[in-house]
């Protein structure tokens, strides 16, 4: 806005993009008129029906088919020297099966199937989401809720299946002192059904900010003219950090997911 | 008028709820510096231990993406 070319400004906050348009939900065949979703006055034509193809669903639907493609293509020709893209399939199929053993031990390895396609489906959704015009699916929260949902779910079936009521001794701390146990076990339970809210809040929560951060770089960028270069430099920066978010965030998310299915199947709190 | 101090009330308080991801940050940097700490100690012991660092670092953040949780609250739902 220094350079005095406040034409380019929109009304909102007089950048020429606002950093959330980003993750509007649009149906892909369809234009929506703006104003055109009013439920309390009925007006509704504008709104996103549940069954129609949104870019929600494109993107989400490219992760799975690229997700495919590469675990496909990877093993049609299985060799003792692996080939380019057998050797990264290898390389997630190690790390993830590694994690599996390590954090909730031999009995959650069973679990594998389930934590391995978590993590692809979220990684992919993040990397594909870095991709310029793309839509990040997993920054939102309405996404990274069911995923986190999913894991909380599990967790409690498996931890009543395989402990019956046992399982409800993980929030009686017996390491602690005996008065100090109701208090824990207090905090303990609140901790626990925090625990798809935090999970869910914590993927959506990086991605969206990462992303809406380029954004308002980006809005610099198109009102400062020659000096545009300086928020130029800053995107750049910033993308990169977003490359390791991507990386990092799958990667908490499964490992979070580990920790959680430890205390349904293994004995780490007894 | 009322409308006008509402929506000063939601931008200030969506403002002051930002100050609450500087206490993530001072979380974060706590487990990453005592991380390193420890692993400048005793570096053949580092490398098992990364698991409980991004477990640690990932409890650490969630307290403070909570704030900004009810900072886009304050901002889009309310």
């Amino acid at each position: 806005m220094a350079t005095g070319t406040e034409e380019h400004g929109g009304e909102a906050g007089g950048l020429a993009i606002h950093p959330m348009d980003q993750f509007i939900v649009k149906p892909l065949f369809r234009d929506i008129e703006p104003g055109t979703c009013v439920p309390a006055d009925g007006i509704t034509e504008g709104c996103v029906k549940w069954y129609e193809v949104t870019n929600v669903t494109l993107w989400m639907g490219i992760a799975v088919l690229v997700l495919i493609g590469l675990f496909v293509l990877s093993t049609r020709h299985r060799g003792i020297v692996p080939s380019r893209l057998q050797s990264v399939a290898e390389l997630f199929y190690g790390f993830i099966h590694n994690m599996v053993e390590e954090v909730t031990g031999h009995e959650g390895a069973k679990f594998f199937p389930y934590v391995m396609t978590l993590f692809m489906f979220i990684f992919l959704a993040n990397i594909l989401g870095l991709i310029p015009m793309s839509f990040t699916t997993t920054s939102h929260i309405a996404v990274t809720a069911v995923l986190a949902m999913m894991v909380f779910l599990t967790v409690t079936l498996v931890g009543f299946w395989r402990k019956g009521i046992g399982f409800l001794s993980m929030f009686w701390v017996s390491s602690a002192p005996l008065i100090l146990r109701p208090v824990l076990a207090v905090i303990e339970v609140i901790s626990y059904f925090v625990r798809p809210l935090s999970h869910s809040i914590r993927l959506g929560g990086n991605l969206m900010a990462g992303h809406a951060v380029i954004k308002v770089f980006a809005g610099f960028a198109g009102v400062m003219g020659v000096a545009s270069i300086v928020p130029i430099a800053g995107i750049a920066a910033v993308y990169g950090l977003e490359v390791l978010v991507a990386a990092v965030q799958a990667y908490v998310f499964t490992i979070l997911t580990c920790v959680y299915l430890r205390d349904a199947v293994g004995d780490a709190h007894h | 008028m009322e409308g006008e101090l509402a929506l000063l009330g939601k931008y200030i308080g969506a403002g002051l709820a930002t100050i609450g991801l500087g206490g993530a940050g001072i979380g974060v940097g706590h487990v990453a510096g005592n991380f390193l700490a420890g692993a400048l100690r005793n570096p053949s012991a580092a490398a098992s231990q990364t698991a409980t660092l991004f477990v640690g670092i990932a409890f650490a953040e969630a307290l403070g993406i909570f704030s900004f949780l009810i900072a886009l609250l304050l901002m889009f739902a309310v």
